[in-house]
């Protein structure tokens, strides 16, 4: 968890990139990650497949059918990740959805986090009231922050519980979308982002979904914290394998 | 125990609201107000209205006299294959198509899978004069051709669901993403008693009509309120919610589910979630569901379309757990013999998940003044090919 605090104690606006663990093929997770680091990305959000993935858009979706095809499961994952601490010193967040983290056992998941030097968890299933009532002393326990998710419609009241809840950063969804389905951002959506920055809430926000390019990039961070990049990452990771890291990466800053 | 959902959303530890923040609003804003919407005078009106005049309700409940005597117990049968559309399911798309009218919503979506719901909703829509959009799966899409004819018929667009399996569970993820992409203007009218609090209890209440008829059908027949069993077949349950609705809290009723074994439990090509689930989350809804030890859904399989989605609602994974009901699964064959059988009987063709509650009587004794009532959710005329096929009719 220090690890993302740090981060967000710094002056310029972080890039976080999503991806699948076990894309493109099965053995990729730790090869992406040093090259994230590498190319100076600032957070990665992990991505647990899930082969129900309703948040998600087609894009994710088909790299966690392919991942899962591969092979990947909540095991291997954590055993690739073993040494990442070795190598990698970025803030590492797990996201997936919580049915294969509720099969696992959420203690053993957290606990095996910890053990890896995982920073954070972020489970859009996850319910606000759930995670207070159950899940919030286990989070603690092993040092995992635990990130919410706000979007457009979301309540100014219920903002407040959300941002109350969370330690970390809040995850501001752009807009009412699945991933990977907006192509650029419009008035409404800079208002949203205004309306959020002028509410000032305890946590900083990143915002994600539809973050696709500079352009997008530079229109999301211009009032948030940071943001994260999915879909077009993955798109990358498909048309060019690892070797499209590098400049995807520097054509974004 | 009380076995209809608490004012958190559960029953017993399965339901709640399992959804990512982007469908909070719309859900919460149903949460808020569907019991108040289904309580009013003008709603009840307007509701039962409908289902007299437009769904043919009440529906018969049908003493099924030759099977009686095969079987030798008092069989009654609660026809809800005579409701317009063919089935049980069009108790629920009327309800909701009003339920959506009050919170101002002007597009309407649906999954499916064999059609039968995506048939019901889009004949609301077609009622109420408002857009719909049905979800189903690309392989289900090619194995229900008349269905999907209906829907188009009818004015729905029908929506293929290309990605995972491309059968229910995708539609439904495929549903619930329209959903996230348009938070405002829409409905989901979800066909079953699963996804997150208040679905699973609102489309129970909307089917409760089935129990309410029943209790009085029964007095006017028997002199009595209280079958001794009560009978349905589970997919995700939306049917024997209805059926057992009235008797969930009366001990001295038996509720039988019946599940899909398809090919049989152990085959690896089954839908009989009480005997191969485990507890977790699936369409927003904490519930007894089919999945890998890794917590990935599974796929399962039955004859019937109906009946293989990998979970069931959560009122039923409650009743299943805590012993209030009977589970008994019963394969293709068994099921496809007890819907021939009904037809040669009793001159009634039923589903094919119909015919799975009547492998009831193969399957478990009844004594011989038992008073059994079988809730006939559905009629066969979709499933024919499937007949023709399995008997070279």
């Amino acid at each position: 968890m220090q690890r993302i605090q740090d981060k967000l104690q710094n002056n310029k606006k972080l890039l976080s990139i999503y991806f699948t663990a076990g894309y493109p093929s099965l053995e990729d997770t730790v090869p992406i990650l040093e090259s994230l680091q590498e190319n100076g990305v600032d957070m990665v959000e992990i991505g647990l497949p899930f082969s129900d993935p309703l948040a998600d858009g087609p894009t994710i979706q088909a790299s966690g059918t392919q991942a899962l095809k591969n092979g990947m499961t909540t095991t291997l994952l954590f055993e690739q990740l073993k040494d990442i601490r070795k190598t990698v010193s970025i803030p590492l967040i797990i996201m997936g959805y919580f049915n294969p983290v509720l099969q696992y056992g959420v203690e053993n998941f957290c606990k095996k986090c910890q053990e890896i030097g995982i920073d954070g968890l972020i489970l859009p299933d996850l319910p606000l009231a759930e995670y207070k009532e159950h899940y919030k002393p286990i989070f603690e326990k092993y040092g995992l922050s635990n990130t919410f998710l706000i979007t457009p419609q979301t309540s100014e009241e219920r903002i407040k519980q959300l941002d109350n809840a969370s330690d970390g950063f809040i995850y501001m969804v752009s807009s009412a979308s699945v991933t990977g389905s907006q192509s650029g951002f419009g008035n409404a959506q800079m208002d949203y982002f205004t309306r959020i920055k002028n509410m000032n809430l305890n946590n900083p926000q990143i915002v994600g979904f539809g973050i696709s390019n500079t352009e997008t990039f530079k229109a999301a961070t211009t009032h948030a914290k940071g943001a994260i990049i999915g879909s077009a990452f993955i798109k990358i990771l498909t048309e060019k394998g690892l070797n499209g890291i590098s400049d995807f990466v520097k054509s974004i800053r | 125990m009380n076995y209809n959902v608490n004012e958190k959303g559960y029953y017993g530890e399965f339901g709640g609201a399992y959804i990512p923040e982007m469908l909070y609003p719309n859900v919460e804003e149903l949460r808020q107000q569907y019991l108040e919407i289904m309580a009013s005078p003008e709603f009840q009106e307007e509701f039962q209205d409908l289902l007299r005049e437009y769904v043919g309700r009440p529906t018969p409940l049908y003493f099924a006299k030759r099977l009686s005597e095969k079987y030798n117990t008092k069989i009654y049968l609660k026809r809800e294959d005579l409701c317009h559309t063919g089935a049980h399911k069009v108790n629920n798309t009327i309800g909701q198509i009003l339920m959506a009218q009050r919170l101002g919503k002007k597009r309407i979506i649906a999954e499916t899978g064999a059609g039968q719901h995506g048939v019901a909703t889009a004949t609301v829509c077609a009622l109420m004069g408002l857009e719909c959009i049905v979800y189903m799966g690309a392989i289900d899409i090619e194995r229900q051709a008349p269905n999907v004819a209906r829907m188009k018929m009818l004015g729905a667009t029908v929506v293929p669901a290309t990605s995972g399996s491309k059968t229910l569970k995708d539609a439904t993820n495929e549903a619930i993403r329209d959903w996230i992409n348009n938070p405002t203007d829409t409905h989901y009218i979800i066909g079953s008693v699963v996804g997150p609090h208040p679905y699973p209890d609102m489309v129970a209440r909307f089917q409760s009509v089935i129990s309410e008829e029943i209790t009085i059908q029964l007095e006017e027949k028997e002199g009595r309120t209280n079958p001794d069993f009560v009978v349905a077949c589970v997919g995700g349950g939306s049917n024997a919610a209805g059926a057992y609705y009235h008797f969930l809290n009366k001990p001295e009723v038996g509720i039988i589910a019946v599940e899909a074994a398809g090919k049989g439990i152990h085959t690896g090509e089954s839908a009989a979630t009480s005997a191969l689930g485990k507890t977790g989350i699936i369409h927003g809804s904490k519930t007894l569901l089919m999945q890998t030890d890794d917590g990935q859904i599974t796929e399962p399989y039955s004859i019937s379309a109906g009946l293989d989605y990998p979970g069931v609602g959560p009122m039923h994974a409650h009743l299943f757990t805590s012993g209030r009901g009977e589970f008994i699964s019963v394969t293709d064959e068994k099921a496809m013999t007890a819907g021939l059988e009904l037809s040669k009987l009793e001159g009634i063709i039923p589903a094919i998940e119909t015919s799975h509650a009547l492998a009831i009587f193969e399957t478990r004794k009844f004594k011989k003044d038992d008073v059994v009532v079988v809730n006939l959710s559905g009629r066969g005329d979709k499933d024919l090919n499937t007949y023709i096929a399995y008997f070279n009719l």
